[in-house]
């Protein structure tokens, strides 16, 4: 298996279906015999860079690239972009509003979160520049495919 | 500890999952901040929110999280139900507080998601 990508659209503040793609993505890698623990990694990186595009970003996508030795996440999006890199990616930073709040997000735990969870991570941003997530899961420890 | 004893322990109400009420779970996660769940231990555990957005059910479904229990008896949207019925997700609404939620299911001999009592 090498070189399978697969994409998703990601529309700005549709908060009702924000998070489809990743669970998308979940169901598409259970059904491929991924290794659990990997999947829920990979869901949640996905599911957090997926919040931060819908409340953050212009729109953007989702995709997943599937290669012999790696899966590479990536989230990307049209918004305003990250002024800071550094400082967005420390623990409880956040600039969500009120109303992302509500909905129990805004806690400044999304980017650490999806460095803790992937095996790398680039994030590349400009000020009203979209902003370009890339996380890099190596599948030689139990993720392996068939 | 079945989903059964939970919902007695809580004289709750099942919104979704009646036919999932044997299911064991052992850890609790309380939180309205679906980070706290997704950066935490949360696989299989029961989480018990005053959130009822089609976000706590999708944040379940991502972390693995084995029921969902809405307290101060909040009543959820059908969206809600929905989404949970269609992942089968069991839901379960607490007429209880979130602190005294928690310490009924304290008593009951839950654990925290780290395994802390």
């Amino acid at each position: 298996m090498s070189g399978l990508k697969k994409s998703f659209y990601i529309k700005a503040r549709d908060f009702n279906r924000a998070g489809e793609a990743s669970i998308s993505v979940q169901n598409f890698l259970k059904s491929m015999n991924f290794d659990p623990g990997l999947i829920r990694r990979i869901a949640i990186c996905g599911y957090e860079g997926e919040m931060n595009a819908v409340m953050h970003g212009g729109d953007g996508a989702l995709s997943i690239e599937i290669d012999s030795d790696k899966l590479v996440l990536e989230i990307s999006d049209d918004g305003y972009g990250i002024e800071d890199i550094e400082l967005a990616m420390q623990a409880g930073f956040s600039t969500a509003n009120d109303e992302h709040r509500e909905m129990g997000f805004g806690a400044g735990m999304g980017l650490p979160n999806m460095k803790k969870n992937s095996d790398q991570i680039m994030v590349a941003s400009e000020k009203g520049q979209g902003t370009q997530v890339q996380m890099i899961f190596f599948l030689n420890q139990g993720g392996q495919i068939d | 500890m079945k989903l059964s004893e939970i919902v007695a322990a809580l004289d709750a109400s099942v919104l979704v999952g009646e036919d999932q009420m044997d299911k064991e779970v052992n850890k609790c996660g309380a939180s309205d901040l679906m980070s706290d769940i997704l950066a935490g231990l949360s696989e299989g555990c029961i989480l018990l929110t005053g959130l009822t957005t089609v976000q706590v059910i999708r944040t379940a479904m991502v972390a693995g999280v084995g029921a969902v229990v809405f307290v101060r008896g909040k009543k959820a949207p059908q969206e809600v139900i929905d989404l949970a019925k269609a992942q089968d997700l069991p839901l379960i609404s607490s007429p209880y507080s979130m602190f005294v939620s928690c310490g009924r299911l304290h008593d009951c001999n839950l654990t925290g998601l780290t395994g802390q009592r």
